[in-house]
């Protein structure tokens, strides 16, 4: 026997279940603790988008509990549509099966890939089947599936299937029990957080461990679902068009008009001549070098870019900054959603934020958030594009410190929504570096750059005031005491230089000797009544003039005192006390006051 | 200028300086106080003196900010500080100081940096120099080696010693305060200062001292004020010609240009510090070319401070710009002690006998 015909009895086609079997990493489950991130990640993407079809506002139920040493048990319950019970166990139990993948619009997940590769994982690792209930609507009966997939012909297989009682109306539940461990539970935290910012329409209740948390929605408005378009001619592939072609009993000018977006009589005839091809001719007909020709053409001629109005779905600068305002308490919030552009005939859309200052971690580097049709991109931040980008804009230009990364209390969110996201692999991690996509992420994130700078200086420029008041009310008198003990002569009162230099009501408040001061030195030439309030956890009982009221909260003490205030008048109250705390004047406008505290 | 006449005049400028913030306060204006901006654009040659002073650019320190505020009140505290140990007729080092203004709550000193300019700001205002302030400079003095004898006024009384026959073989330490020196008399022709211990140690072990009548200076790399106020006094003294021998590096020439003409820092003092005809010796960018030196290349930083040497006025003559520009071309950099490559007489029997006749010493 030849050797070819020994090979040949090897040589078997190999079942796509089979191929993810042994590459388990090209779908994010290479580590047990990344499988949980992924299977959450795919099941909450299937929901929001099956929300998203049915416009109702996403009420999404996420479960993790452990079952066994080291097993666990996800849910993830949406309020979508549902799936009709014919097609649960392809959903569930095939991969490379789904509706989007033919589609051209913005969409979460796209191959189809994603959660019946949650399924094999179960299966591989617990052998315990795929547990679904759905429900299409009131009137229907709940199904209640449990589903496997045949690895050896990628088919499913369903254990068992029967009617359900569910309280639920309509709505899709999934329970998968695989091998797994918590130890990636921040990041899974960070992934809710971070998809609960880009989905401000969406509730998520998440039970975790012993641990319950909800992320509530800031937005009761629908995400208006994106609308399949056709292809593009500059955005088409070969086999994509020869497949066209074959279903096609169209003349070829119809062909392009009617099957793709932007292509209008003009352009096809163009289009035909140029392929030396007659417009007349049935394109079923073409032969592979004709169609090979056509494409070229296509290619060439100018066509507009294809409408991206409605088959993309940006989120808006005002749900950005609502989003991220109510996850991340922040000084300061922008957005910028660039108008759509287009790469090798798709269309996409760059939307970017920064946040600075609140509660951000004050050193190291920058939080970078990134987002590909509203997904969070947890993995592989160093080989995406987004972070490239990033790297390249120049921070110090707009006062902000820079290693590569910005530094400091900066958030910087990038989102990029496509009809085709270029990824740099199928687990959809990082996005690749497009010129085009990298060109619109640069431009929103040094227009942020310029609005953040114009933050910080005028921040600065009220931190100067500051300053200066400082050095007039507490450090100019320290330098009276000195100087005077030096030249042995009276000390010398400094209230007219703070009068004549802050032309404001100057509060000040200082502790010494365990006797708490405040004063109020009227340099404005204001006249009428303001309020000082002292929040410290001093109860003030001596003080004189006595509190006009206190009000105690946690053993902290607001008093408030009501000061008619006069032109070059000097008020005062003094308390034994620690100090500490905060201290305000109110009822004069902003500009016209400065408050000091002598104690930090 | 006697002790005392010196401590009158300190006491009286210090008390000056408050008098003007006492003043300026009472007036309800914000205390301020001018100083000549001390970076390298503002230093001036003076013809009288041939060194290097500060020119006439100010730069206005109004306590009209925190950062400018505390300044003023540290120096208020210096000064207050000074005053007493004046009145008390104590001292200190300036460490100790630096110590002592742990207890001066918002006026306490960051880091020993801030006191030595402070007190450096108040030497330029008041025209005394620190010793006048009762306050000893903390720098490690160096040696000196050579046919010279002096006078020093010791704990121990008056002692007279000869800088070659009562010395180590490490030479005469010099002390921290020079005007307490009485120079006696000298065998000698001129003077090396040299920036590094190695070199020092070769002339003296090659007998180098001895041979060309020389008196041997260690610098200790950027040479102490009492170092430099010890060359300018052997100069103004007895006439001899100071050569300065360093690296051939931009760093190596910034120890030159400090002695000759004055440090940036100090050009307050440079009358008393600097020695204006202090030639410069070595190793020049041409002997590394000539003698085929073993060289490193310039780093990226060696070449920025030679750029920066171009507009510096104390490097603003042909001899230095042509050498300067020469170091640029080549790209190398050689260490004094490199003539070792030759052998160890090299540097005694050749260079510099050599170097010596062509600048018209021997």
């Amino acid at each position: 026997m030849v050797l070819a015909d020994e090979l040949a009895k090897k040589q078997r086609s190999i079942s796509v279940a089979e191929f993810f079997e042994k590459n388990k990493h090209l779908l994010g489950f290479d580590s047990p603790t990344r499988g949980v991130i992924t299977t959450i990640k795919e099941a909450v993407d299937n929901a929001l988008d099956a929300c998203e079809e049915a416009q109702v506002l996403p009420d999404i139920y996420i479960s993790i509990k452990r079952t066994g040493t080291d097993i666990f048990r996800i849910i993830v319950e949406d309020n979508g549509p549902g799936i009709v019970p014919k097609q649960v166990p392809y959903v569930f139990g095939k991969l490379l099966y789904g509706s989007r993948f033919h589609q051209i619009r913005q969409t979460r997940g796209q191959q189809g890939i994603g959660i019946s590769a949650a399924v094999l994982y179960a299966q591989l690792t617990t052998g315990l089947p795929t547990v679904v209930i759905s429900r299409t609507g009131a009137k229907e009966p709940a199904h209640r599936f449990e589903i496997q997939i045949k690895i050896e012909n990628n088919e499913p297989d369903i254990v068992s299937q029967e009617k359900f009682e569910w309280d639920r109306t309509h709505g899709t539940r999934v329970q998968i029990e695989f091998k797994s461990t918590m130890s990636a539970k921040k990041k899974l935290v960070e992934y809710l957080k971070y998809t609960s910012v880009v989905n401000p329409h969406a509730r998520f209740r998440v039970e975790m461990d012993d641990e319950a948390f909800t992320f509530e929605r800031v937005s009761q408005e629908v995400i208006t679902c994106p609308v399949a378009i056709q292809p593009h001619p500059h955005g088409i592939e070969f086999g994509q068009l020869k497949r066209m072609a074959e279903a096609s009993d169209q003349k070829l000018a119809d062909f392009l008009v009617e099957g793709f977006s932007r292509v209008g009589k003009k352009t096809a005839q163009e289009m035909a001549e140029k392929a030396g091809l007659k417009a007349t001719v049935k394109v079923r007909t073409l032969s592979a070098d004709q169609l090979k020709a056509l494409l070229a053409a296509m290619q060439e001629v100018a066509v507009p870019a294809p409408p991206t109005s409605q088959c993309l779905s940006p989120i808006g600068e005002e749900l950005i900054r609502r989003g991220l305002d109510k996850e991340f308490q922040m000084d300061f919030v922008s957005a910028r959603t660039r108008p759509s552009s287009v790469f090798s005939g798709h269309p996409f859309m760059v939307e970017a934020a920064i946040g600075y200052g609140g509660k951000l971690p004050a050193e190291g580097n920058a939080t970078i958030l990134r987002f590909a049709n509203r997904v969070p991109l947890m993995y592989q931040q160093g080989a995406c594009a987004i972070t490239e980008c990033i790297t390249n804009v120049n921070w110090k230009s707009y006062n902000i410190a820079q290693a590569g990364l910005p530094q400091g209390p900066v958030l910087i969110l990038v989102h990029v929504a496509s009809t085709n996201v270029p990824f740099t692999s199928e687990s959809k991690d990082a996005i690749a570096s497009i010129p085009e996509i990298e060109k619109e992420i640069v431009l929103a994130l040094q227009d942020l750059g310029r609005e953040l700078k114009t933050f910080l200086s005028r921040r600065d420029r009220s931190k100067l005031a500051e300053d200066r008041a400082r050095a007039v009310c507490a450090i100019i008198p320290e330098i009276a005491i000195k100087v005077s003990e030096i030249v042995d002569k009276p000390l010398v009162d400094t209230s007219p230089i703070e009068g004549k230099l802050m032309r404001k009501l100057i509060a000040k408040k200082w502790t010494k000797d365990g006797k708490v001061t405040i004063e109020v030195a009227n340099y404005a030439g204001y006249e009428g009544e303001i309020s000082v309030y002292d929040i410290s956890h001093d109860n003030a009982a001596d003080a004189k003039p006595k509190a006009d009221f206190i009000t105690e909260v946690e053993g902290q003490f607001t008093k408030v005192w009501k000061v008619r205030a006069e032109p070059q008048k000097v008020w005062k109250v003094a308390y034994s006390g620690r100090g500490g705390g905060i201290i305000e004047v109110r009822g004069i406008e902003d500009a016209k006051k400065m408050v000091v505290d002598l104690d930090v | 200028m006697s002790k005392e006449e010196l401590e009158r005049q300190a006491m009286k400028s210090l008390l000056a300086i408050a008098s003007a913030w006492y003043d300026q306060m009472k007036a309800g204006e914000i205390p301020s106080i001018a100083l000549p901006t001390r970076t390298k654009y503002n230093i001036e040659y003076d013809e009288g003196s041939e060194v290097w002073k500060y020119g006439d650019k100010e730069s206005l320190r109004t306590a009209a900010t925190a950062k400018s505020a505390t300044h003023l009140l540290k120096m208020a505290y210096v000064i207050g500080f000074v005053k007493q140990q004046l009145i008390e007729n104590r001292s200190s080092t300036l460490r100790e100081m630096y110590y002592i203004s742990e207890g001066w709550k918002r006026a306490k000193f960051g880091a020993q940096d801030e006191s030595n300019f402070l007190v450096e700001d108040l030497e330029i205002l008041s025209g005394v120099p620190r010793e006048g302030f009762h306050l000893r400079p903390e720098e490690d003095g160096a040696s000196i080696y050579g046919p010279m004898r002096i006078k020093e006024m010791t704990r121990r009384g008056l002692k007279t010693i000869h800088c070659q026959d009562d010395v180590g073989g490490a030479g005469y330490s010099i002390p921290n305060n020079v005007e307490n020196i009485e120079f006696v008399d000298h065998d000698a022709k001129f003077v090396i200062a040299l920036e590094t211990g190695g070199m020092y140690d070769r002339l003296i072990e090659n007998g180098f001292d001895e041979e060309f009548k020389a008196i041997l200076v260690h610098l200790k790399g950027q040479p102490a004020r009492s170092t430099r106020r010890m060359l300018n006094k052997i100069n103004a003294t007895w006439g001899l010609p100071i050569l300065v021998f360093t690296d051939g590096d931009p760093w190596s020439y910034r120890i030159y240009a400090s002695v000759a003409y004055g440090a940036i820092k100090s050009a307050h003092m440079s009358e008393l510090l600097a020695t204006p005809r202090a030639q410069f010796l070595g190793l020049q960018p041409s002997d590394i070319r000539d003698y085929n030196l073993p060289s490193d290349k310039l780093s990226e930083k060696d070449v920025e401070a030679l750029k920066a040497e171009l507009t510096d006025p104390r490097f603003a003559t042909e001899y230095w710009k042509k050498q300067i520009k020469l170091q640029l071309e080549m790209n190398l950099k050689s260490e004094q002690q490199a003539f070792a490559a030759r052998g160890l007489d090299f540097v005694t029997k050749k260079y510099l006998p050599a170097r010596l006749s062509e600048m018209g010493i021997i």
